[in-house]
């Protein structure tokens, strides 16, 4: 076990005014995803959100090898908005990040915003909306939804960055190039997420052979028993 | 990832969560505000904490083991001065860029500030107070169902995924390649299908029980004046640093 080094945002990185900016986006984000849970879970939100929320946390416990001596852990956005839709993901992801912080202090109090912004909601609403798009394509059969759930965490992961990006942008340190900054940022993060890549759409793929129904992005895409009479003979 | 809740029985552990929670949001959201050149105010504000650890009776070594959090920061901080442009300063013979530098002390020195609040927060906060705090600071009710079910089967999951692994080990499972992870991914989605069901035997158990979509209130005990300007203390005076920080 190594030790537990931050994934999340410090404080310093941003400005106050901007990290106040982005408390007060996050919290508007985490309210609308609130209250769109609601409407996808009804009286089951609290025990399912909080169970989902539990295992988004209890993956980012799990190290999986990158290289010998090199391990890395899932984020877990895209996968919680295949799963269980882009408002519960939402919430879960914004609500592990909150406890991370406050808890665990993983991640600056005032970063907490530009934390949630970017994780849970930029990058959670940006890989749901390209699994959306490719839903048809998903519902063809088992390696179309794993090549879907690969380009939407791929897609959340750099979405994310790109959020970090736009906060720094905003109210970060002048004194860097912000398009160095940006290559930077982005470039690591498309190296990670290939790895949340391919552990999402593994995941995916073992949860859709088990229990297709507990897929969200596959709702409604069933198709309908059908009941061939076979002619007496 | 360890708790680092400190159990004790001193003036900062009792004091109520959604005092402490808005003094360490205010401490930081004042440390960040510093303008980078005044050394000593970061000076001052390690001293206002170290205060505040003779008051909590955490051991500065506890804290400075659980602050390794920041290395990748402090990576990034050191790296700056060598790769960062404009003009040039000897710093032990060595030329490093000076906006590089202050950048970089600036990511360190309000980073490790940051971590060493939340740290001190944590610490004398059980989880539980903290989801409290939250409650009456006014967030959402359903938030804080979610986050209080999502802290009390955490270690439930957790567990699951360590007998998981455990299992997989015995069975011969040895992967140090991301291209055999294979295993480990089915075994994330065995732990949601899980997850899952779990959350669907909790809600009919909690409904059995008569839950009808919020819990009940535990009922607020209004916090006194003396208890918030007790609590908010170390925050104003970080306050009075950052005003004299910010004079010309």
């Amino acid at each position: 076990m190594t030790t537990p080094v931050a994934m999340h945002m410090s404080d310093g990185l941003v400005n106050s005014p901007t990290a106040l900016l982005f408390i007060g986006i996050a919290a508007v984000g985490v309210a609308v995803a609130a209250a769109k849970a609601r409407a996808d879970l009804d009286d089951r939100t609290a025990p399912m959100a909080g169970l989902v929320a539990a295992f988004v946390f209890a993956t980012q416990m799990i190290n999986f090898p990158v290289l010998p001596g090199v391990s890395g852990h899932l984020l877990g956005g895209a996968l919680a908005a295949i799963l269980v839709g882009p408002w519960v993901g939402a919430l879960c992801v914004s609500i592990v990040l909150v406890v991370q912080a406050l808890v665990f202090a993983d991640g600056g109090l005032t970063a907490l915003g530009a934390n949630v912004t970017n994780m849970a909601l930029i990058g959670t609403v940006a890989g749901f909306l390209v699994a959306v798009a490719l839903r048809r394509f998903a519902a063809r059969g088992k390696s179309a939804l794993v090549a879907v759930a690969f380009i939407a965490a791929l897609v959340n992961t750099v979405a994310a960055a790109l959020g970090f990006v736009l906060e720094f942008a905003i109210g970060g340190d002048a004194a860097f190039s912000l398009g160095g900054v940006a290559a930077t940022v982005v470039g690591v993060h498309v190296l990670i997420g290939v790895g949340e890549g391919i552990i999402t759409a593994l995941t995916v793929a073992a949860v859709a052979a088990v229990r297709p129904d507990l897929v969200y992005l596959l709702r409604g895409t069933q198709r309908p028993l059908e009941l061939r009479e076979r002619s007496a003979a | 990832m360890p708790l680092l809740h400190r159990p004790d029985d001193t003036p900062a552990h009792r004091l109520p969560p959604q005092v402490k929670i808005v003094a360490a949001l205010a401490a930081v959201l004042c440390v960040v505000s510093t303008p980078r050149e005044r050394f000593w105010a970061f000076g001052l504000y390690l001293a206002l904490l170290s205060a505040v650890w003779v008051i909590a009776r955490i051991p500065p070594r506890w804290i400075a083991t659980r602050a390794l959090i920041e290395v990748p920061f402090v990576v990034l901080a050191l790296a700056l001065p060598f790769v960062a442009g404009g003009p040039r300063v000897e710093v032990l013979g060595v030329a490093v860029s000076e906006p590089g530098a202050l950048a970089g002390w600036n990511i360190l020195a309000k980073g490790t500030l940051g971590v060493l609040v939340s740290l001190t927060l944590a610490a004398t906060t059980s989880p539980r107070d903290l989801i409290v705090g939250l409650h009456r600071l006014r967030v959402p009710t359903m938030v804080i169902t979610i986050a209080t079910l999502m802290l009390r089967y955490l270690e439930v999951i957790a567990d699951e995924a360590k007998r998981m692994r455990t299992a997989r080990i015995c069975r011969g499972h040895d992967p140090r390649f991301l291209w055999q992870v294979g295993a480990t991914a089915r075994g994330i989605g065995t732990l949601f299908v899980r997850s899952y069901e779990r959350g669907e035997r909790v809600h009919l158990a909690m409904v059995s029980r008569g839950w009808t979509g919020a819990m009940p209130d535990s009922g607020r005990t209004p916090t006194s004046r003396t208890t918030w300007a007790a609590g908010l203390a170390p925050a104003a005076l970080a306050a009075v640093v950052l005003g004299a920080a910010l004079w010309p």
